[in-house]
């Protein structure tokens, strides 16, 4: 009997150590398309295998864990099954309810441990509840301006980094005084109050051009409180995994900042919006040349090279199947026709590459940024459909635009552009594109889906 | 005392797992940057441990409500996490031909 007490310590240890293992093959595998699926597998096996080591503890209430459990997976299969297009809020959604269970347990863990806490305990402890509180409200409001819910400008304000970092600054001292007085119990439900308000004032400023970065970031700051809890619960298993997560997500801030040109305090304190406002208030009324659908399928039809640099307006009017009908229409006339990815492209890491395999277009047609930017000047048409900024000219040249520095999608040296847009309103980040304004240059104006569609009737008409 | 030495022990763990994931993270193609969201989403709510623990052991009423509410919500990012991602994963076809037979038998 008392070996077998000492044996299944031991054994729950060991399952957790092979599950360990099995998330860090199933990130390893994601490296590319062909062997990501035998990641999920990999992730799937070593969440079984630490639930059920979980479980063989001593002394459990299964009935309750179960009821949990059955909850949780009703509720989440459904939101494993949203559109593809729904994709960003569903991350969103999926990193709050992470950072709120690490809040939860942070704060039933203080309860049930106070006063009897040390000062380095309560410190990791502090981290995790304050960094899963407000990354539990910031990525709720990043969701629901995602959902358009809530208002997708940016709001800001005089002083609103100022009174930002005061509601921070009242966090830390809160957290600090608990560290030397653990038995001070009332303040903490202040303190995780404070974290869940900040991160609600983190988001407001935040415009939906920012999102990509945004939500790396949140993707981190949840897998750190994760890791945190690991650190509470000595759990080594959870310390890995959000330490996997922690370092992914701030790989992808990395790149989404580096796409932007920009830097971290510059997304979540930058006021990017209002700048930009200011900026479009500029000039008007600049002669610029449009084109119908006929037109522009005739010239789709004799171009050699055509490369498709789809935005977030493609995903807005759910325009990818028609985009996959004028690809299969233009190939099929003997057309290559390329993708061409900007990192920031949509509202997040790598939402473009989602919406357009959902669409059936082949994974090996999406070509990144640095790798396809070389081929412009030998493009005949680079056709720009819902994509903006990331193809702004100004960006290279203007030392006064907003986004200056930031690397583009170089459309603008292809011999002929054609720009899918509804009207000449500057797009949502509200700074004008001199893209427009070019003799090389051709607005087509409508709804991105409609007007694809157009195109492709007359490809399909002329061909049969 | 013994809590601190465990909290070092925990670092190493911490610092050494964190250079994998940066060598590892930094090789997925930024194809699957979604999906490997979604992934590590998933992975991520391996946080149901410790509130699995909170529930079962019925420490105090706040622990055990506080438990259920975090074994629900990291339940249902991993069910939901998996899902997506296995649907995202399944949408990245080649164009070429010859990769297909070569994941299939692979998979198999």
């Amino acid at each position: 009997m008392t070996s077998e007490l000492a044996f299944l310590p031991v054994a729950i240890e060991i399952l957790y150590l092979i599950a360990s293992v099995l998330f860090i093959l199933s990130l390893k595998w994601m490296s590319s398309p062909t062997t990501a699926r035998h990641g999920i597998w990999a992730g799937e096996a070593g969440m079984v295998l630490a639930i059920g080591g979980t479980l063989l503890n001593r002394g459990m209430d299964y009935h309750l864990i179960a009821i949990a459990l059955v909850l949780g997976t009703i509720i989440g299969v459904p939101l494993g099954r949203v559109a593809m297009t729904a994709v960003p809020q569903r991350t969103a959604l999926s990193h709050a309810f992470g950072a709120l269970c690490v809040t939860l347990v942070g704060s039933a863990e203080f309860y049930l441990r106070s006063p009897d806490i040390s000062r380095l305990m309560m410190v990791v402890l502090s981290l995790e509840v304050i960094l899963g509180g407000l990354t539990f409200t910031g990525s709720l409001m990043a969701a629901g301006k995602l959902q358009e819910i809530l208002p997708q400008r940016p709001l800001t304000y005089k002083g609103q980094n100022l009174v930002n970092f005061l509601i921070l600054a009242g966090a830390v001292v809160i957290a600090v005084t608990l560290v030397l007085h653990p038995e001070m119990r009332t303040l903490f439900p202040i303190m995780v109050l404070i974290a869940l308000t900040f991160g609600v004032l983190l988001i407001i400023p935040i415009g939906g051009a920012d999102m990509p970065t945004v939500i790396s970031l949140l993707n981190g700051y949840a897998g750190l409180s994760a890791a945190a809890m690991g650190f509470v619960l000595q759990s080594k298993l959870l310390i890995i995994a959000g330490a996997l997560d922690g370092s992914s997500g701030l790989i992808l801030s990395i790149i989404m900042s580096k796409a932007m040109n920009r830097s971290f305090t510059n997304v979540l304190f930058g006021a990017f919006g209002q700048v930009q406002a200011a900026a479009a208030a500029g000039e008007e009324a600049k002669p610029v040349r449009s084109a119908t659908p006929e037109e522009a399928a005739a010239i789709l039809s004799a171009a050699n090279r055509v490369i498709v640099v789809p935005g977030y307006g493609m995903a807005v009017a759910q325009a990818q199947h028609k985009v996959r009908e004028l690809y299969d229409a233009l190939t099929k006339r003997g057309v290559d026709v390329r993708f061409a990815i900007h990192p920031v492209a949509g509202r997040m890491p790598g939402h473009m590459n989602v919406l357009l395999a959902e669409a059936d277009i082949p994974y090996d047609r999406l070509i990144e940024m640095e790798e396809i930017n070389g081929d412009f000047p030998q493009t005949d048409v680079a056709l720009v459909i819902g994509a903006n900024d990331v193809t702004n000219p100004a960006a290279r040249t203007d030392s006064t635009s907003p986004i200056y520095g930031m690397p583009i999608l170089d459309v603008d040296k292809a011999h002929t552009v054609m720009v899918i847009k509804r009207s000449m309103n500057p797009g949502f980040a509200g700074i004008d594109n001199p893209l427009y304004y070019l003799d090389n240059n051709l607005m087509l104006f409508g709804d991105a889906k409609a007007f694809v569609g157009s195109i492709v009737r007359e490809l399909g008409g002329g061909h049969s | 005392m013994n809590s601190s030495s465990n909290l070092i022990n925990a670092l190493f763990i911490f610092v050494l797992a964190g250079f994998i994931g940066f060598e590892v993270i930094r090789r997925v193609s930024p194809l699957l940057h979604t999906p490997l969201m979604s992934l590590t989403n998933a992975l991520d709510a391996i946080a149901v441990v410790g509130a699995i623990v909170l529930v079962g052991e019925h420490k105090s009423q706040l622990a055990t409500i506080f438990g259920f509410i975090a074994v629900v919500a990291a339940t249902s990012n991993i069910v939901g996490g998996f899902v997506i991602t296995d649907r995202m994963l399944k949408m990245f076809k080649s164009s070429r031909p010859a990769a297909n037979p070569a994941a299939k038998s692979v998979a198999k």
